[in-house]
């Protein structure tokens, strides 16, 4: 080591530059662990403590007992049914706004303004869609607190998602295709129905699913427009109220005294198997259609 | 333009077809303008009543008591601040972090593992976070800190922490993802190393969209309702100094929906839970256009840059 003092403080720091990187790269990668295993605790210690309560009475039975004993049926199918009625408003709706603003819409005021509106549709708290939901369909409506009632709420708060997602996959089909259909005559509706369409089912489908996720675990925007606290029958219209998986896990952890846990940790796995199992239908969706994609 | 005697037979039904179907679309496209107005008009309708119901003075005092008519909602607003606070202390470092790790340094099978994690996350139902945070946080939170009871603001933005986790790590690692290879590249061939470069070039060069990040963060925060309302107690304290974080706190969220199941309609504690909704419906959508306006900046820069 002949040389100036300069290249030997370079290489002095070289190696105190690489310690720090080697710390610095420590210190994140233990952040992101400590934010990914709570989630997997979370969902084992659920998963855990839940399987016992599972049995075939507890999925096809009514509560009893004032909810401290029998099943959680009416629950289920609650869910199931708002989830549905979600899916009648919202998808069609989503979808044709996210052809408007794909296929349709040049870039101007009004569809920055619609993306403006989009991204605060994602943002309002779910509660103030329960009192939007309260305000418009059960009250000014006249719905009632109801299935409709709740189901519609959850549309609009499902929209932003379905149209962004829809939005994404249709832009994601090539130009070629629609330039290949008008210049063999088709109009643009047909272009779209025909060419467009059939190949953003995939990306459409997942945006959807995982908006409705969103949807069937939502407690707040069903609180006061058609949750059920106990009603041990399932509903037989859209206009009757009815139970629902989150809300009752809200009402069985913290307004009923003496709840057997078992119950509240069965009916917490029962709702993250409904939800998850939609995350995975969605995610499979989308693996499957990407490895067949011919573009 | 000459179309063929064969189209042309055709085309008036299909025409017409068209003109209804394009109507429709169109029409669908202007929904979300319509819902937000729609939203914004029900709050205002049902919630300024509230302001000629309770003078001022009272409405922006310290007692929320609806039953014996106080309606301040001060300390609500600062349970919602303090908790918000809270969260985005953990999640912030923890959010931009985790992106960090997934977007610049992670070797490809922990990305693949890591992702769909964190979109876990995103995918439970805040109940059952606040159904976990009766059970085990809160009792941990007690002894550990030796407190009267776990049921605490704390409480409550750790809960709030996971929740804005998942928005913050995703849209931030979107907008690390989004930074060209070439300045990275061009970083390390001066010599730069692999942390430097993340912290000197990659993440300021990703700033605004991690900006948007943290914006949306606090917006899911401040929204959040259910998880909040079951572990912090829903004390209607006026949060004024530290040590409030491990006192019992009262959102705003968490009022609306514990009260609004209770109140007739059309009554002032109606009106005023409205007027908290309308306050709430602000506070996002200021979040949002701030949030928006950033995205919009950045890519009309980028759109300069590129042009």
């Amino acid at each position: 080591m002949t040389s100036t003092g300069e290249p030997r403080q370079y290489r002095a720091s070289a190696g105190s530059r690489l310690l720090a990187q080697r710390f610095g790269f420590a210190v994140l990668a233990l952040m992101a662990l400590a934010t990914v295993v709570p989630i997997v605790l979370v969902v084992a210690h659920i998963v855990l403590q839940g399987a016992p309560a599972i049995s075939w009475e507890f999925l096809s039975g009514v509560p009893r007992e004032g909810m401290r004993q029998g099943g959680i049926l009416p629950a289920i199918v609650g869910t199931f049914y708002l989830t549905l009625g979600t899916a009648v408003f919202s998808v069609p709706l989503g979808v044709a706004a996210a052809i408007y603003l794909a296929e349709y819409a040049r870039e101007t005021a009004w569809t920055r303004l619609i993306r403006v509106a989009i991204i605060n549709l994602a943002g309002i708290p779910s509660v103030v869609y329960g009192l939007f939901g309260l305000g418009l369909f059960v009250l000014f409506l006249r719905f009632g607190t109801s299935i409709l009632a709740a189901s519609l709420t959850l549309s609009i708060m499902t929209l932003p998602v379905i149209i962004s997602a829809s939005e994404e996959a249709l832009r994601a089909v090539p130009q070629a295709f629609r330039t290949v259909s008008v210049s063999l005559g088709g109009t643009r509706w047909q272009t779209i129905r025909r060419i467009v369409l059939p190949q953003a089912v995939p990306g459409i489908l997942t945006g959807v699913i995982l908006g409705l996720e969103r949807a069937a675990g939502e407690t707040a925007p069903i609180l006061f427009t058609g949750a059920a606290f106990f009603l041990p029958r399932l509903p037989n219209s859209p206009l009757d109220a009815t139970m629902a998986l989150p809300y009752h896990l809200f009402v069985i952890s913290t307004q009923v005294p003496e709840m057997p846990l078992r119950i509240q940790y069965g009916t917490a796995l029962v709702l993250i198997a409904f939800v998850l199992g939609m995350n995975l239908i969605a995610t499979v969706i989308r693996s499957r259609a990407r490895a067949r994609r011919q573009w | 333009m000459c179309a063929t005697p064969a189209k042309g037979a055709a085309d008036p039904p299909l025409n017409w077809q068209e003109a209804v179907l394009s109507r429709v679309i169109r029409l669908s496209g202007y929904s979300a303008i319509v819902f937000v107005g729609l939203i914004f008009a029900f709050l205002v309708r049902e919630g300024l009543p509230a302001l000629f119901e309770v003078p001022l003075s009272d409405l922006f005092s310290v007692r929320w008591y609806p039953i014996e008519g106080y309606f301040g909602i001060l300390p609500l607003i600062t349970g919602s601040l303090i908790v918000t606070l809270g969260a985005m202390a953990v999640a912030i470092p923890f959010g931009i972090g985790t992106a960090m790790f997934i977007s610049e340094i992670a070797p490809r099978w922990a990305r693949e593992v890591l992702k769909p994690m964190v979109e876990l996350l995103g995918g439970l139902p805040s109940v059952v976070l606040g159904f976990l945070g009766i059970l085990i946080l809160s009792p941990y939170l007690r002894q550990a800190l030796d407190l009267p009871t776990g049921l605490t603001a704390l409480a409550g933005s750790l809960l709030l922490a996971g929740i804005a986790l998942p928005t913050i790590v995703s849209i931030a690692e979107d907008a690390l993802d989004a930074v060209p290879k070439s300045f990275r590249e061009g970083a390390l061939a001066l010599g730069a190393t692999r942390w430097q470069t993340m912290w000197g070039v990659t993440l300021p060069a990703a700033r605004s969209g991690v900006l948007t990040a943290v914006m949306l963060g606090i917006g899911r925060a401040i929204g959040e309702t259910m998880a909040v309302m079951m572990v912090t107690g829903n004390a209607a304290v006026l949060a004024v100094h530290l040590a409030s974080i491990v006192a019992p706190a009262r959102t705003m969220t968490a009022t609306i929906a514990a009260e609004m199941g209770e109140v007739a309609t059309g009554s002032i504690h109606y009106h005023v839970l409205f007027f908290i909704g309308m306050v709430l419906f602000l506070i996002s959508f200021a979040v949002n256009v701030t949030a928006s306006a950033v995205v919009f900046r950045q890519r009309s820069r980028a759109e300069r840059v590129l042009s």
